[in-house]
């Protein structure tokens, strides 16, 4: 099995993070080569009642343009998305993104478990799931979904988390397709292809 | 066909008959958050398939009167997104002083907790005894929370903060009061308000309004339907009528983006243009 078949499968890529988020994600979205054709959608876990920056903030040090989600939005290759504050980010179609108001996760909205799961739904094996440091347990049911419809799903090594809870509640939960340190996570990135 | 593609498929199966049996057109709803309804649903009703969800949903009414909860949904809080209001005190009360009556229309208002926003509003502005809000949403239970004005309790702190940072110019405390863990809203303050079944999927305008205010609603639509009523939308508004919209809605993926220009661009109020 080569490592470079196996990546270039892929569809869609969709990344969940908590607390200790904000420096996980600036290493793995400036790891994204510039010429990804992917969609890469992104649910940090965010306070509800403030505008965030998030987007701002990781778009200077990542090769693609960083931007937040609006409702409906064309599903853009080559562009990160983030899940607004106080908003679930979901797949609607394979050409489109939805947001919504439903209920809050586990206390959070964004969620990344509707995140995931809606991307299984949408893109069935062609999704690959990243999960990072975080204090919860979201997520744990959005990997078990990717994985249940044939998509990959790698984990960030509990020991080495900023916070260990959500990438050891998803092991234990769903399993993965791997477990790695940020750092190989990141160089896998770089071997992203479409 | 593979696992997703039978649950679509039976998903669509069960739109369409609750639609012919109840009128209920969910048909041209967004189908992501959908589909993770409908599985709390099968959940919470103990069915093991779709199909099992649809024989019951056709055949006990009392139980698709409870499933309304999973087909709409009712998560919301009093002036939500502060700056929303504030737009609405700065931009659109000053042109809607300039009529001798005036008509608003907040599409979609679940619980309630806009309408009794909006009211407060245009009380503190002086604007309240000359105006009708139609208050309209298709679940019937729904509205009639929205009419008691009864809220829990412990909302009440997180709707305060709003208030004060939604531009309020008293307490909200002055204008409900409490006990048994809620509190009720002043009635004269719905003195003006009616409230009405009504369905941007199926109804069609009934009056021309001043104000239209439709906040995280047509993020549940699929384009064609959110297209349908933004239509409905300009047909009732006046000339240069107001249009407001949830911070993360906009016209710009649909087929109405000419009709409307942005008045507050980041807090998603338009004006009607032609």
């Amino acid at each position: 099995m080569s490592a470079a078949s196996q990546r270039s499968r892929f569809d869609l890529v969709v990344v969940g993070a908590s607390a200790g988020g904000v420096s996980a994600l600036q290493a793995l979205l400036s790891s994204l080569p510039s010429a990804l054709a992917l969609p890469v959608l992104v649910v940090l876990h965010l306070p509800r009642d403030r505008p965030s920056r998030i987007a701002d903030l990781l778009d200077a040090g990542c090769p693609l343009p960083v931007r937040e989600a609006e409702d409906k939005q064309p599903l853009q290759p080559g562009t990160v998305t983030f899940a607004p504050p106080d908003y679930h980010l979901l797949v609607e179609d394979r050409a489109t993104l939805a947001l919504s108001v439903d209920p809050p996760v586990l206390f959070s909205r964004p969620a990344i478990d509707p995140l995931f799961e809606s991307a299984a739904d949408v893109f069935g094996d062609g999704v690959l799931a990243i999960l990072l440091t975080g204090a919860s347990t979201d997520g744990s049911d959005g990997v078990a979904a990717v994985r249940h419809a044939g998509g990959e799903a790698w984990i960030q090594c509990p020991e080495e988390a900023y916070s260990s809870m959500m990438p050891a509640s998803a092991l234990a939960h769903a399993g993965a397709d791997a477990v790695l340190p940020l750092t190989s996570i990141c160089t896998r990135m770089k071997g992203l292809t479409r | 066909m593979n696992e997703t593609e039978l649950f679509d498929l039976e998903l669509k199966l069960l739109l369409e008959a609750v639609y012919q049996r109840y009128h209920y057109d969910f048909r041209d709803y967004a189908l992501a958050s959908l589909r993770r309804r409908m599985r709390h649903a099968m959940a919470r009703f103990d069915c093991p398939t779709m199909g099992a969800l649809q024989h019951r949903l056709l055949h006990e009414p009392d139980t698709f009167a409870q499933a309304m909860q999973y087909f709409t949904v009712q998560v919301s809080e009093m002036f939500r997104d502060p700056p929303y209001f504030r737009v609405l005190r700065e931009h659109a009360v000053p042109v809607l002083r300039t009529y001798p009556s005036i008509k608003l229309w907040i599409a979609g208002c679940s619980t309630g907790e806009e309408v009794w926003s909006l009211a407060i509003l245009l009380h503190e502005e002086g604007l309240l005894d000359r105006a009708i809000i139609y208050a309209t949403d298709i679940n019937p239970e729904a509205l009639q929370a929205a009419e008691s004005g009864a809220f829990a309790l412990d909302r009440l702190a997180q709707f305060s903060r709003n208030y004060l940072a939604a531009g309020g110019t008293g307490s909200l405390s002055d204008y409900y009061s409490s006990g048994y863990g809620s509190v009720v809203f002043d009635r004269r303050l719905k003195r003006n308000i009616v409230f009405a079944d009504h369905s941007l999927a199926t109804d069609t305008v009934f009056s021309e309004v001043h104000l239209v205010s439709c906040r995280n609603v047509l993020i549940y639509f699929q384009r064609p339907l959110q297209d349908r009523a933004i239509g409905l939308f300009h047909e009732a508004l006046v000339h240069r009528g107001f249009l407001g919209l949830g911070s993360k809605e906009s016209l710009q993926f649909g087929a109405h983006a000419d009709l409307f220009e942005a008045c507050a661009r980041e807090q998603r109020l338009y004006r009607k243009l032609a």
